[in-house]
């Protein structure tokens, strides 16, 4: 079977869209979140996307089912609260393990499915790794800019449980994304190379995607996109890319420089634009993908998908309009500085 | 547009922002004084506690110049790793300190450890080395790689610290072997501190460390070129602690050298640097003396010298009769005369005197520019005036400026007042450009006129300007450039406006931008208003009628129409001229008897650096005219100083040229670097030719023909036509140089600024651009008399050279008879040109500092300048061929020589 490094040379890849905005039309009420297993959990479970996995994993499978059936090459695992450090709000912390391993069996299990109809085109599962609710280089606390309400030690050990379960899962890529403070992203770093590192085995491909917050052109914690990419490089990332916050209009200078100075892949995954006044997300899939097709004529990309308020729709669209167009080549990286 | 990229293997830090250590990166400053080692105030902060004030030393590091912080918490009394986390942690917060990389410095691992746990960019870990043995040294370096930071190698090994220039560069280089081989290093992650030590300390062993450590910075950065190279530079001078001034200067003259033999890098004080020609020139020599170990009683004398160093001062007096006037009288005498002596006084005065800080600017002040306006429309007042003017007048606001800020804090509080200038204009000098003379002097002048400037300066990317644009809602933008690259990123700029649905007005300007090019290019780009403005005083009129809502439209009407016009008539006119195949243009070339040609062997071949060229000795070779066009004021020198009109103001204009010309040679203000270079060359064929470099090697130059159609016999011209072909079997020669005067520049241009004075600031960019123009011509005389000696006998006047009535040429890479650009990337190597004068390179190509000229020499009697003008595509293929480009980048690069659209 052809591996994603072969299939990234060949096209434009694409990734899945949003897994909230597809639960949200299930219209989920708590006894629905709770399921058998939590009827009786001591706090309000929903909002709990993660728990899903364990208590409804008919709908997210069928969520899954609909974005490879729009033409989805990776799908992303229902995991991105699934650590220690943010199932805490629930008091699930210690469910963080499970969690991770149910959601990578669940997005692989169908996978396979689409890859064994149609081998020619195998389906991926990305296990997602969010940005945690507590950040690691900003202050909660406006008048002691100097404190923290998390540890760089706390994060790593709560990001080596994630990446244990989604491996142990079966999961094919590990993403980082919706990064906004980069200090929690090298935490996620260092848990992904300790963690194959005690186990002996090499890493998984990493996906790497940052979150621009607004017209600064900087990511939550400051940083500029370059300075950004620097400060992760050293995971020598499968692909680099931008998520969130912005849609695709407001992401094209950054996905445009970010296509210069990347020496691996490319993605981009944007909201379907910016939210309206009620908070919801109105762009359209045409719209959407008409935005995509620009970059990736523009020679800007190599794995295309969507986030917030992105539909199957959203994605069959943008599947439609870049399958003709090649994927942005590797660049070339030198090893010496002659000419 | 799916082109390859190629990512070089630069050493890349972060903090807030990048930091790229490319080739052509100037020495890095890590900022010291956020070191509990070696900075006592700093120590004391911290041990009390006092978090906010230490984080004032950082900032004060940064303000001062550094562009990584060094932070070291080693001190006994200390928890360090707690010390190093509160401090990091602190630090993250600031974002006017930590935009800069971290030097995480410490001799215990731990701390090391805490800080890597604290930053989010890709810092330095300061220091790992062999010292507990191979397995402490791979555990440590696989920590740093898990955190991504870079790593400065101390040269050490388990039996202690490399002394000796071997061993300095033997330890780098085993542990160079095993962080690329064992831990998975980038070799450019890797930084060496081979270990600067203490010298003239009256122990003779020392007397050689730091020739030492220089020569072992050679050696390193030749074994494993991608490494950096940094150290403590205040340990050299440790011997004559409590003494800055000979402390500095042991600095700077140490660091000149230690530069020069491949140093990227130093943790320094960063605010006190010394230039080099500020030194004293005897305690310079002491210096040099010490460092180079160049005598044996270097110490003694140095020492010597350290016991006279004193403090000194100085007083200078005025007065006049204006001063009996009113203050409103004195601020418009002030203003209209280019006064600045007690502007400060009277605008205070006048401050008291009206109810609020605004109604001075309303009142006097725009009363006095009005009549500076009025005057300067008139033709009455010329440029140098009005900038002085614009002087005054900022010094004046600036005053005035914290009471309206004040007001305007108040105003808002209670009601919500604004306050409103007549326009915003957004100027910018375009990526890769670095030529701002005639952007500032627009900026004075519009800002003479009541709007407000947003000044970006110079290298901002399209992306940039577009955000700034939109941040402060400016009204108009425009762009300045000189060199021919940014005509290109100007048609991308308006692209972009286009893009993003901009329908604010685009001015273009510059030296190489043309109403024609503006036409054809820029304007059909972007619809909603594209003017070339041709000078500074045209400026404010396209304004004015820009920012009229009753007058903008015609305006923009006519000058569209214009424009259409003139597209068309280019379009339609260019049909007419006919060109040849290259390769007839081949066969027609200058011409030359090479039978009857006997080359002159050069006096000396290879590379000559002149570190520190005699201002004074230039300054006679200064061409005046060009001087009096920056300033806009036009016509022959010298006869413009007695010219009916103007003469009266050039005269003055010259004075104070000459005032600062005198304090500038005398005070040392530049640095003029020059390096020149003599190759053995052939043509080879195909308009290229071949030169050996240094080490034997050949480099092709590739050069371009004339393809116009002439009239029968006329030759068209190519340089390579000047160099005898390979089939002569005779050895012919080329040369080339580069110049700068314009080191040290920024330095004086920042304190001008501060001053808020743009007159002297201007002066300054344009003396410093004739004298680099001046060095090279002065390069040229004793390259033909001396260094090359085919005309030993030339005895020419400054005007004769000024009218080039010498034999031989220096045409320049990017001008009319070499228009590609890239060639100067040639140029450079052959010269050594970046190391050799401190010259760098943008990506357009432009050289910074922007007081800098290069070129080729050709010597042939023969030789002359010429212009290729327009070619057709198949000489951009065959020249494409030759540059081993796509024809995609070779028309990217030729575009405004090509005869056709692309």
């Amino acid at each position: 079977m052809k591996s994603i490094y072969d299939c990234a040379k060949e096209r434009i890849l694409i990734i899945d869209g949003a897994m909230g905005t597809m639960i949200q039309r299930h219209k989920l009420q708590e006894a629905d979140y709770r399921g058998q297993r939590f009827a009786n959990h001591h706090i309000e479970l929903k909002g709990n996307s993660d728990v899903l996995c364990l208590t409804q994993p008919g709908i997210i499978q069928s969520i899954h089912r609909e974005y490879l059936e729009a033409g989805a090459d990776i799908i992303e695992t229902n995991t991105f609260s699934s650590t220690s450090i943010a199932q805490a709000d629930y008091d699930l912390q210690a469910l963080a393990f499970e969690l991770n391993v149910a959601a990578a069996k669940l997005a692989k299990e169908v996978t396979n499915e689409f890859t064994a109809k149609n081998p020619g085109k195998p389906r991926f599962v990305a296990g997602a790794i969010g940005p945690l609710n507590k950040t690691l280089s900003i202050s909660p606390d406006v008048n002691n800019p100097g404190f923290r309400s998390v540890y760089f030690d706390e994060v790593v050990e709560s990001y080596i449980e994630q990446v244990r379960g989604l491996h142990e899962g079966g999961v094919d890529l590990l993403l980082i994304e919706t990064i906004f403070d980069t200090l929690n992203c090298k935490a996620a770093i260092y848990a992904i190379k300790t963690y194959f590192q005690s186990i002996g085995q090499p890493t998984l491909p990493i996906m790497i995607s940052g979150t621009i917050t607004d017209a600064s052109g900087r990511t939550l914690s400051g940083q500029t996109l370059e300075a950004f990419y620097i400060s992760v490089m050293h995971a020598k990332p499968f692909s680099i890319g931008l998520n969130c916050a912005l849609g695709g209009e407001q992401m094209r200078p950054y996905i445009e420089e970010l296509s210069q100075i990347a020496s691996c892949y490319v993605s981009c995954y944007p909201n379907a634009g910016l939210p309206n006044a009620f908070g919801e997300y109105d762009e359209e899939p045409a719209d959407t993908a008409h935005i995509i097709a620009d970059f990736a004529k523009s020679g800007f990309v190599n794995i295309v998908g969507g986030c917030c308020g992105t539909t199957p729709a959203h994605i069959q669209h943008m599947a439609e309009h870049v399958k003709s167009i090649q994927p942005r080549p590797l660049p070339v990286v030198e090893t010496s500085l002659a000419l | 547009m799916n082109t390859t990229k190629t990512i070089l293997p630069y050493l890349r830090l972060s903090g807030l922002e990048p930091l790229v250590v490319r080739p052509e990166t100037n020495f890095i400053n890590v900022g010291e004084r956020t070191n509990v080692t070696g900075s006592k105030k700093f120590a004391r902060l911290v041990r009390e506690g006092l978090y906010e004030e230490a984080l004032s030393v950082a900032r004060q590091q940064v303000e001062s110049g550094a562009q990584v912080l060094d932070v070291n918490m080693d001190d006994a009394l200390l928890d360090g790793e707690k010390a190093m986390t509160t401090f990091l942690n602190l630090l993250a917060s600031e974002p006017d300190i930590s935009k800069i990389p971290v030097m995480i410095d410490s001799s215990k691992f731990s701390i090391i450890e805490a800080g890597l746990k604290c930053i989010q960019g890709k810092c330095i870990v300061n220091s790992i080395s062999l010292k507990e043995g191979e397995a402490k040294f791979i555990e440590q370096a696989t920590i740093c790689a898990k955190y991504g930071a870079a790593v400065v190698v101390m040269a050490f090994d388990e039996n202690g610290q490399a002394d000796t220039l071997e061993k300095r560069v033997q330890f780098s280089h085993r542990a160079y072997k095993i962080l690329t081989e064992q831990v998975g290093f980038d070799p450019q992650d890797i930084i060496f501190d081979p270990n600067i030590f203490a010298i003239a300390t009256g122990i003779e062993e020392h007397n050689n460390y730091a020739v030492e450590f220089i020569e072992a910075t050679r050696q390193i950065k030749e074994l494993m070129p991608l490494t950096k190279v940094s150290g403590g530079v205040s340990n050299i001078s440790f011997s004559f602690r409590g003494n800055d001034v000979v402390r500095e200067a042991m600095h700077s003259v140490f660091l000149y050298h230690a530069i020069k033999a491949g140093m990227d890098m130093g943790i320094v004080n960063a605010g006190m640097i010394q230039i080099l020609d500020e030194i004293d020139p005897t305690l310079r020599e002491l210096c040099e003396d010490a460092v180079l170990n160049r005598r044996e009683d270097a110490t003694e004398r140095l020492i010597a010298y350290a016991e006279t160093v004193k403090a000194k001062g100085k007083v200078i007096e005025k007065d006049e009769s204006w001063r009996l006037n009113s203050v409103e009288q004195r601020l418009s005498h002030a203003l209209v005369n280019g006064i600045t002596d007690y502007i400060e006084a009277d605008t205070e005065e006048a401050r008291l005197k009206y109810p609020r800080p605004l109604d001075v600017i309303e009142g006097p002040l725009m009363d006095g520019m009005n009549i500076v306006g009025d005057l300067f429309g008139a033709g009455k007042m010329f440029l140098p005036q009005v900038v002085k003017s614009a002087r005054v007048m900022k010094k004046s606001v600036a005053v005035l400026t914290p009471f309206i800020e004040e007001e305007k804090a108040r105003m808002v509080a209670e009601n919500g007042g604004e306050i409103k200038s007549a326009g915003k204009i957004l100027l910018a000098t375009v990526k890769g450009d670095v030529h701002d003379i005639g952007k500032n002097i627009v900026g004075v002048v519009l800002g003479c006129n009541g709007y407000e400037i947003i000044d970006l300066g110079v290298m901002v990317p399209a992306e940039k300007i577009l955000q700034a644009a939109r941040e402060h809602d400016v009204d108009i933008i425009g762009l300045s450039g000189l060199i021919t690259p940014s005509l290109d990123e100007m048609v991308h700029v308006a692209r972009e406006l286009k893009r993003q649905n901009f329908n604010i007005p685009l001015l273009i300007g510059g030296a190489t931008t043309s109403r024609t090019h503006t036409a054809v290019k820029i304007a059909p780009e972007y619809e909603n208003g594209v003017v070339h403005v041709l000078d500074a005083s045209r400026s404010v009129t396209v304004t004015g009628n820009l920012l009229n809502k009753a007058l903008k439209k015609n305006f923009l009407t006519d000058v569209q129409e214009e424009y259409v016009k003139l597209n068309e008539n280019f379009r339609n006119k260019r049909p007419v001229k006919q060109y040849l195949p290259i390769e007839d243009a081949r066969k027609v070339t200058a011409g030359i008897d090479w039978n009857e040609f006997v080359p002159v062997v050069p006096k000396k071949l290879g590379l000559t650096v002149f570190e520190d060229y005699d201002l004074g000795e230039i300054a006679q070779y200064i061409d005046w005219q060009p001087f009096f066009i920056a300033w806009e004021l036009h016509g022959k020198f010298p006869a413009i100083l007695t010219d009916e009109i103007v003469g009266k103001e050039a005269t003055k204009l010259y004075e104070d040229a000459k005032v600062m010309l005198a304090q500038l040679i005398k005070e040392k203000w530049l640095q003029a670097k020059a390096v020149i270079g003599i190759f053995p060359a052939n043509e080879i064929g195909k308009d290229s030719v071949a030169v050996k470099d240094l080490n034997g090697n050949d480099v092709d130059l590739h050069f371009l023909r004339q393809q116009i159609k002439k009239a029968p016999g006329q030759p068209n011209f190519c340089l390579a036509d000047f160099i005898a072909p390979k089939s002569s079997n005779k050895q012919d020669y080329i040369g080339g140089f580069a110049v700068t005067a314009g080191i040290g520049i920024e330095k004086w241009l920042e304190k001008f600024e501060k001053e808020h004075d743009d007159y002297s600031s201007i002066m300054l960019k344009a003396l410093a651009d004739r004298f680099a123009e001046a060095f090279a011509e002065l390069m040229h005389e004793r390259v033909r008399k001396e260094f090359w000696g085919y005309a030993s006998e030339e005895h020419l006047s400054n005007e004769q050279l000024i009218k080039e009535e010498y034999q031989g040429i220096r045409p320049a890479p990017g001008y009319p008879a070499c228009p590609e650009h890239t060639e100067k990337y040639k140029l450079f190597d052959l010269l050594d040109a970046t190391n050799n004068t401190g010259i760098t390179l943008t990506e357009s190509l432009a050289m910074y500092p922007a007081s800098s000229v290069s070129g080729w020499y050709f010597a042939n009697p023969q030789s002359k300048y010429f212009g290729i003008g327009k070619i057709e595509k198949d000489q951009v293929i065959d020249y494409a061929e030759r540059k081993g480009w796509t024809v995609e980048e070779a028309e990217k690069w030729l575009r405004p020589n090509l005869e056709y659209d692309i």
